[in-house]
């Protein structure tokens, strides 16, 4: 056999393998959390608060932990695109191509993307406790929302940059302005947007380390931005700590509950995705 | 054989009436419009354009007239698509970029201050080389530029678009599919829905780059003909770099060669009677 017919072969093989672990690696995780969680689930889980001597094994459930992170990544989420579409249109509409400060921005969101959470947690807890403020709903989500906001302007500025020129071109010749444009551009890059956000929402419901100062932890739900908010990773990182299988069990079953919710809404978000994309310019 | 020969009349029928239901609705034609009053042009005086330190166009003289076909000939590189992107200041989205001289339509510079460039772009269209639908449906494509511009009323704009797509004989091909995506259509569709997306914003001028270079040669000529067809009411200035192309259909022609202009005229003098070496050299083909 010819030698290029070999490697290519060792190419195929190597793909192969690396689908396999990845989909061997979700798999053993999902069985794991299901294995560990299962017995512990019940629609007490899904519907109670925590009630007294939940944390010692007693009755209750997560829900103020799901309502918590809910709250939060869906406000942070909102400001999040908020804040980042408009960045991410100053740098590639605005701006010229060889723009300094473009250069600079991205490498600015390069690094806040590489930095930690509990860096962002840390930092937030310094803020809130110059301002006198304690934890609180509002404080998560600032912290959240800073935390995803570099996500979504380097993911959502990668498909911008791929805007076709012509595209914009044929827009600004039929007499629209910039901002019309960006609307037009909006359109063809709704996709990477989708996939930007499913990112960023992934990213951020599963953050215990940039919730853990700032949002605090309740067995309530909040009823106000200044009250402080359980979150389900700290729920799970709480119950996981004890000494008590049974509450180590519970740990598990919010471990599932958070992932079931990122499926649901991966499955949700690329359904979405794919209507959006029906009008886009190849 | 009764039968089939009942069989064979009621196909012949359906042909029939298939062949007249396609005649019928020959687009209304553009002359049906009345044609405007006077005749407006574009003045281009010592235009210069550089684009870093490249000086691109050279002291550039033009006249270009309403309701007649300009053709802009030359060899590539010599700054034709430049000189029409400069007509209606399309040439600004290039950067590092200066622009000396005046372009005055209708007797208004377009370089001027005060000039409002969604106003000039509206008068003078552009069709590119390639089409370029908008990543939305048929029907907003053509709606498009006039919504931008104000119109709102969903009557007049669903007359906008069967007028316009019947203006460039798209109306029959995707009547039936007007809510669908504009891309799916095939690139020579599309380059006449880019046509009539940038008629619908009602331009005095359209400028086209090359419009059917990238088009099959019926989609081509399909274009062509509506060029044809539509300089009863619009001034329309090509680039081409088809020889045979001008011939066919240019009243006016004008050379190009290094970014000066060097030699306008009407296609029958310049075409016939060529005054300068360059000219007679391209159009005799030693360069191209």
């Amino acid at each position: 056999m010819k030698s290029k017919f070999i490697v290519e072969k060792i190419f195929l093989g190597l793909m192969i393998i690396s689908v396999i672990l990845v989909f061997g690696f979700l798999g053993s995780i999902l069985i794991t959390i299901v294995r560990n969680g299962w017995p512990a689930m019940s629609w007490d889980m899904i519907t109670q608060l925590p009630g007294g001597g939940f944390y010692i094994g007693k009755e209750g459930g997560v829900l103020n932990a799901i309502v918590g992170s809910l709250y939060i990544v869906g406000a942070s989420t909102v400001l999040g695109l908020l804040i980042s579409i408009p960045i991410v249109f100053y740098i590639n509409i605005y701006l010229k191509s060889d723009s300094k400060l473009a250069s600079l921005s991205r490498l600015s969101f390069d690094v806040l993307y590489g930095i930690p959470s509990i860096v962002y947690g840390a930092f937030g807890f310094a803020i809130m406790i110059s301002l006198g403020l304690r934890t609180s709903l509002l404080g998560g989500i600032i912290v959240i929302t800073l935390l995803i906001i570099p996500i979504f302007v380097r993911s959502m500025d990668e498909v911008a940059r791929q805007l076709p020129r012509h595209l914009l071109d044929a827009t600004y010749s039929l007499g629209a302005t910039r901002y019309e444009v960006i609307k037009v551009a909006i359109r063809q890059i709704l996709p990477g947007i989708a996939t930007a956000t499913l990112l960023s929402i992934g990213r951020a419901i599963g953050d215990a380390a940039g919730v853990m100062f700032t949002a605090g932890f309740t067995d309530s739900i909040p009823t106000s931005l200044d009250q402080p908010a359980a979150t389900l990773p700290l729920a799970i990182f709480f119950q996981l700590s004890s000494p008590i299988p049974d509450v180590r069990e519970r740990a598990y079953a919010a471990a599932m509950l958070l992932t079931l919710i990122v499926l649901v809404l991966s499955i949700v978000g690329r359904m979405i995705t794919h209507r959006f994309s029906k009008n886009k310019i190849k | 054989m009764e039968k089939e020969k009942s069989e064979s009349s009621r196909i012949l029928q359906r042909f029939a009436f298939w062949k007249s239901s396609t005649e019928k609705p020959e687009a209304p034609l553009v002359e049906d419009e009345g044609e405007k009053s006077e005749d407006a042009v574009i003045d281009i005086e010592n235009l210069n354009v550089y684009i870093r330190e490249q000086h691109i166009l050279k002291n550039v003289n033009l006249t270009l007239h309403d309701k007649k076909i300009t053709c802009i000939i030359g060899p590539s590189g010599c700054g034709k698509t430049t000189l029409l992107r400069s007509i209606n200041r399309m040439i600004e989205t290039t950067e590092h970029l200066r622009v000396t001289g005046r372009v005055c339509v209708d007797g208004e510079d377009i370089y001027d201050r005060k000039a409002e460039i969604t106003h000039i772009r509206k008068k003078i269209g552009l069709l590119s080389q390639r089409p370029t639908p908008l990543p939305m449906s048929i029907y907003d494509n053509i709606t498009y530029g006039c919504r931008i511009h104000g119109e709102r009323n969903r009557k007049k704009l669903d007359g906008i678009v069967e007028k316009y797509l019947r203006n460039v004989n798209l109306w029959d091909e995707v009547k039936d599919r007007l809510h669908t995506p504009a891309s799916a259509l095939s690139i020579g569709q599309q380059q006449r829905l880019c046509l009539a997306r940038g008629l619908a914003v009602e331009p005095q001028f359209i400028l086209a780059d090359e419009s059917t270079s990238a088009l099959d040669p019926i989609s081509s000529k399909h274009i062509e003909d509506l060029f044809a067809k539509l300089r009863k009411r619009y001034g329309i200035i090509m680039v081409t770099h088809t020889l045979r192309q001008a011939l066919r259909i240019a009243d006016y022609v004008v050379f190009m060669y290094m970014g000066e202009v060097i030699e306008q005229g009407t296609a029958e003098e310049l075409f016939k009677n060529p005054q300068h070496e360059l000219t007679k050299q391209y159009l005799s083909g030693v360069f191209s």
